[in-house]
């Protein structure tokens, strides 16, 4: 299919752009050269396909369709808020794995009785992540709701998988396997992508993300097997890693097995006390006569602060308090967002630079020297049962040492349970002061106090 | 044309290229880094080409230029939301990412 040694010259400096691109992206300072890496190795690549095809009669028609493609990615592209990016993101998963079925079953007349395997493999993976993405984008986006489904549909859903592959699979050994055979394993893998993604949500967001990225990836190099193309071999199997791994470090940050995200089941009911003891509340001039006169603050954005758009209020106090010479830090949880770093992005946005966004590993041992820390929107990720109540669900997911502060003030809306529907100790911590109310109204009013004092 | 071993040699050195690359992006870079392997895997749009040139029935062409948008949507908004990412990135001395 594709010979000339000149072609596959081009193609290997495509795919050493690629890795080092990828391997760019390891440091904020660099990671924007890197994606212009990958751009650059695309680019190369599209071309010389397109160079070297020998003869073709409909290029216009193929080149317009690009060119429609290309308008509509760079327009929602550039549109898109940064909240709304876990949908952008499960929006190209899918028309990624879409394409890669479409490939894998348009080269189905074509294909040896070694590379059907492969491109059924294709059309499989391929249409479980479209179906997979279609029904994470439309949760993400809140178009239905987080159903729980019963194990009866999604059973027959992967029922209905088995059927079409073990159809696939005799028609294969048979003759070949034929186009029809084909649009049914994938008609049936885009049913029980989508089975089985309905179920999940919220704060399991960020695995189930990951997971559809590597089987995108994983689509797209096996393709690469059925076309005999080195290339796609070598770019799937690069964004099949980053997928797992991602998928593999959310699983662990969230203390959840893959097994029990997947099938839904769900964290068990606590059997600690559910009688509320007394909090302590605090008032907004209090919080900022407090966070005023101490010398070190972390702030722990939740995605409670995302949804409450709050973002700017809190960058606002973080300015206020360096104003006073107070040392301010943000720890950012894993698993803080709908999708792995995402809140990271969204306090970039809001233009707190990025040495001041500590990941967990390197912020927990600076809370026992810290004076005040300011909890927004965050729950389960500072729940301290996780490190000690060796009963609770929550028991051993890593977490941010936020009860080692001096000071913890949680600013929150009512008393409400976190998505493991756990209490959190936390609150009735003797430290604890609880700030109640709508993060950006709080923040805000935050804002003038702050202002007030100087 | 390579042969279906030395495919199985590349695909496992990209394995292991790929879990050395990116198990050494920080957790903050994690979503420019999702992003942009999305991006990456439109890569696909080489494979849709190939096959659209190929193509001898009308049913393989339209399907594969099915295959043609959707892969040339992933690619472009993967690359362009991946720059706007980050470049939301800065530090304390208001350099950004370059």
């Amino acid at each position: 299919m594709n010979g000339s040694a000149l072609e596959q010259g081009f193609y290997m400096v495509a795919a050493t752009l690629f890795v080092l691109g990828v391997r760019l992206m390891g440091s904020p300072a660099r990671a924007r050269m890197g994606n212009w890496f990958l751009a650059v190795g695309m680019v190369l690549a599209l071309g010389i396909t397109v160079v070297f095809v020998p003869h073709f009669d409909h290029m216009l028609v193929v080149l317009g369709v690009m060119g429609l493609g290309v308008v509509a990615g760079v327009w929602s592209g550039r549109r898109v808020r940064m909240t709304a990016m876990p949908q952008m993101v499960a929006l190209f998963n899918g028309l990624g794995g879409g394409a890669a079925a479409l490939v894998a079953a348009g080269s189905l007349p074509s294909v040896s009785h070694l590379t059907q395997w492969p491109a059924l493999l294709t059309m499989v993976l391929g249409s479980l992540s479209f179906g997979g993405s279609a029904v994470a984008f439309m949760k993400l986006q809140e178009w239905i709701s987080g159903r729980k489904y019963g194990g009866l549909w999604r059973g027959a859903g992967l029922a209905f998988l088995t059927l079409a592959v073990l159809w696939c699979l005799y028609a294969g050994v048979q003759a070949r396997l034929d186009l029809m055979a084909g649009v049914t394993a994938m008609g049936g893998a885009a049913l029980a992508g989508a089975l089985l993604a309905w179920p999940i949500g919220g704060a399991d967001m960020p695995v189930v993300i990951s997971l559809l990225n590597a089987l995108t990836g994983l689509s797209a190099a096996a393709t690469g097997f059925v076309l005999q193309n080195p290339l796609l071999i070598i770019a799937g199997t690069l964004v099949g890693a980053s997928g797992t791994i991602l998928t593999q470090q959310m699983s662990r940050a969230m203390h959840r097995s893959l097994r029990s995200v997947i099938w839904g089941s769900h964290v068990g009911q606590t059997a600690m006390s559910t009688v509320p003891e007394a909090v302590h509340p605090i008032t907004a001039d209090d919080v900022a006569m407090m966070l005023r006169y101490a010398r070190k603050v972390i702030i722990v954005p939740g995605y409670g602060l995302a949804v409450a758009r709050a973002q700017l209020e809190v960058k606002q106090v973080s300015d206020l308090l360096e104003g006073f010479g107070v040392e301010v830090l943000f720890g950012i949880h894993p698993v803080a967002g709908r999708m792995p770093g995402h809140m990271n992005v969204l306090m970039a946005e809001a233009n707190v630079s990025y040495d001041r966004l500590w990941e967990m590993e390197r912020i927990n041992p600076r809370f026992r020297e810290t004076d005040v820390v300011l909890v927004i929107g965050a729950n389960d990720v500072t729940n301290p049962a996780a490190r000690t109540a060796a009963g609770s669900p929550l028991y051993g997911m890593p977490i941010l040492n936020v009860d080692q502060a001096g000071t913890v003030i949680v600013l929150k809306r009512s008393m409400g349970r976190g998505f493991a529907g756990v209490d959190n100790p936390l609150y009735q911590d003797p430290k604890t002061r609880m700030l109640f109310g709508d993060a950006k109204n709080s923040l805000a009013t935050l804002v003038r106090e702050l202002e007030g004092i100087a | 044309m390579v042969s279906f071993l030395a495919e199985a040699y590349i695909f496992v050195l990209a394995v292991l290229a790929g879990f050395q690359v990116i198990s050494k992006v920080p957790s903050i870079l994690h979503t420019p880094l999702m992003s942009a392997t999305n991006a990456i895997h439109g890569i696909i749009l080489v494979g849709a080409l190939l096959v659209v040139f190929s193509a001898h029935n009308s049913g393989v062409f339209w399907t594969a230029l099915g295959a043609v948008l959707f892969a040339t949507m992933n690619l472009v908004g993967g690359f362009v939301v991946t720059d706007r990412i980050l470049g939301l990135f800065r530090t304390d001395g208001g350099g950004r990412s370059e």
